[in-house]
């Protein structure tokens, strides 16, 4: 997966935890949780998709990376480059 | 269309090996066994009651049905209901708009949210509007990673020092729903009381019968195997790992399982279901220092059929205590109550029926040691306390009533099997132990009410959430291997 193929899969598994997300005015480099209505269990989803769709583990300790769009596609890109 | 309330234990057999097995289900253990299964996992859910939901129960008595815990949860349970129960669930959940207080300290109607409580704490009890917002900031603010050594008692003497009216107000409730004092970490404060001043206090219409049917269909749906009346004797350990439950009754014998999520009270799952023996020292000392949550008592009041009560309001926080007290509040003839009240729109499909739910905080200690008459006594004069109560706000309503009903903390501990009757788990320190659980003894985790947070139905269906995530993780980890 590219990083923009990424990014799309991203929106599609929020589009799904947060069906009023508006992402027309999204900014990939502010926090996702200032921009859509996210809270720490909408996280936890994200975290629980992206295993069950590509046996991925990410360590509680990581989180953090997934803070904004683009801080997102940064740590799954190498992760996710070979699918 | 409703599912039938009473589906007994299926007949069919059980498979011959789980993913996961969950122990109890209470609205952690339902939750922890439905995204374990959307997740594609094969789940098998085990509960020593005749009836699924836990705590989120109900009983029937003379033609009324009555609600134990449904009283009333924050706004975050329809967006959670969404994600991880559906839509049908979702769309019953339904304000209360009239919260009562009344107390020697004041007596006010509101809809237990933000805006409500910003114009109350200006309006009535003339705090500037500065302190209020200020107050809301920090309280949202809050959130777990903070300083855990700031007590709620600080938090309120920094906003309202000297205000026990105030402190009333703020504290009262939330002890009702999670029996916490002014000495819990202030978070465990700001993060509860956050979440119901969110939009207010709504209920599920259908009754916790009709939640907890739809919650099993949903179950059955997604493959989950049920078995009720099945009590789990001990989870079964090999090198230190969760390989199966043991089980007594109809089922008995081993099932085995990758994992085991117990949704038994933490400390009856340390102590009896893993023992102790299986962790480090570290752990258990740790564990020593768990405090149980105090227990509850009821009193079920039924209005007899054909009669009606005008609406006094949803949801009434009574006193007589010329102030509030946690030690008050929990005292065995206290005088500090709520009232739930049900009217009929609370089951609309339902020939009319009203009740009415009297609430109290207790300490398991209180009630344990009475023989046989002192008890009876004891239940008898707590029923005529809170008739004497109810009569203020509905006067003549005892000729009304055509069932009375009550529970102790010992009712509490035989329906839950929780260590003194626990309605509230642990208090602080016990998230830590049900989190670290699975770090001592791979493939064992705990779903329930413990640190104050994870507990009310909101709370206890989160964690599940959350531990339903470990879990996935911990079988997929395991399975790569």
């Amino acid at each position: 997966m590219n990083r923009n193929e990424i990014r799309d899969v991203l929106l599609e598994i929020i589009a799904d935890i947060d069906e009023e997300a508006d992402f027309a005015a999204l900014d990939d480099h502010k926090p996702l949780r200032d921009q859509l209505d996210l809270d720490s269990m909408d996280f936890l989803d994200i975290v629980m998709e992206l295993r069950k769709r590509y046996k991925l583990q990410i360590p509680e300790d990581e989180y953090p990376e997934l803070a904004t769009l683009s801080s997102c596609v940064n740590y799954l890109e190498p992760k996710l480059r070979h699918i | 269309m409703v599912p039938p309330h009473h589906r007994m234990t299926s007949s069919s057999s059980l498979k011959n090996n789980y993913d996961a097995i969950v122990i109890g289900s209470g609205l952690g253990g339902l939750t922890c066994a439905k995204r374990l299964a959307d997740a594609g996992h094969q789940v098998l859910l085990l509960e020593q009651h005749f009836q699924l939901g836990g705590l989120a129960t109900w009983f029937k008595r003379g033609n009324h049905i009555f609600d134990v815990s449904l009283h009333g949860f924050p706004y975050g349970m329809v967006k959670t209901c969404r994600k991880y129960w559906g839509r049908t669930i979702q769309n019953s959940i339904v304000q209360l708009k009239n919260i009562v207080f009344d107390n020697p300290q004041f007596s006010l109607t509101t809809t237990f949210s933000k805006d409500d409580f910003i114009r109350l704490l200006q309006e009535r009890f003339g705090v500037s509007e500065a302190v209020v917002r200020e107050f809301f900031t920090t309280i949202e603010g809050m959130n777990f990673y903070d300083d855990q050594r700031l007590r709620t008692r600080d938090l309120f003497a920094r906003f309202f020092p000297g205000r026990s009216d105030i402190h009333r107000l703020l504290l009262e409730p939330i002890s009702y729903a999670n029996g916490s004092t002014l000495d819990e970490p202030a978070i465990t404060y700001g993060i509860v009381f956050s979440n119901f001043m969110n939009r207010g206090v709504f209920t599920f219409e259908g009754g916790t019968d009709r939640l907890i049917a739809l919650m099993e269909h949903e179950l059955r749906q997604q493959g989950v195997d049920i078995r009720t009346s099945t009590r789990v004797k001990r989870i079964v350990l090999e090198k230190g790992q969760a390989k199966g439950v043991e089980v007594s009754g109809t089922h008995s014998g081993f099932i085995p399982a990758r994992a085991v999520i117990s949704n038994a009270g933490i400390v009856n799952t340390v102590d009896n279901l893993v023992g102790q023996a299986a962790f480090t020292p570290d752990f258990r000392d740790r564990f020593a220092g768990v405090r149980i949550n105090n227990s509850s008592c009821q009193v079920y009041f039924g209005i007899r059929k054909g009669e009606s009560i005008p609406d006094i309001g949803d949801l009434l926080f009574t006193s007589t205590e010329k102030e509030f007290t946690s030690e008050a509040l929990r005292d065995m003839r206290t005088k500090s109550r709520t009232f739930s009240i049900y009217y009929p729109k609370i089951r609309p499909q339902a020939p009319p029926d009203y009740t009415i739910v009297a609430s109290m905080n207790a300490n398991y200690d209180d009630w344990a040691g009475l023989d046989s008459q002192e008890y009876a006594e004891e239940k008898e004069q707590m029923v005529e306390r809170c008739l004497c109560d109810l009569e203020r706000y509905l006067p003549g309503v005892r000729s009304k009533i055509d069932v009375i009903e009550s529970a102790t903390p010992r009712t509490f501990k035989r329906y839950t099997l929780h260590r003194k009757g626990s309605s509230f788990g642990t208090k602080f320190e016990g998230l830590d132990i049900s989190r670290s659980l699975h770090k001592e003894a791979p493939g064992v985790f705990h779903v329930g009410s413990v640190g104050i947070i994870m507990s009310g139905w909101l709370g206890a269906i989160n964690y599940g959430v959350i531990v339903a995530n470990d879990v996935d993780g911990w079988l997929r980890e395991e399975s790569a291997v």
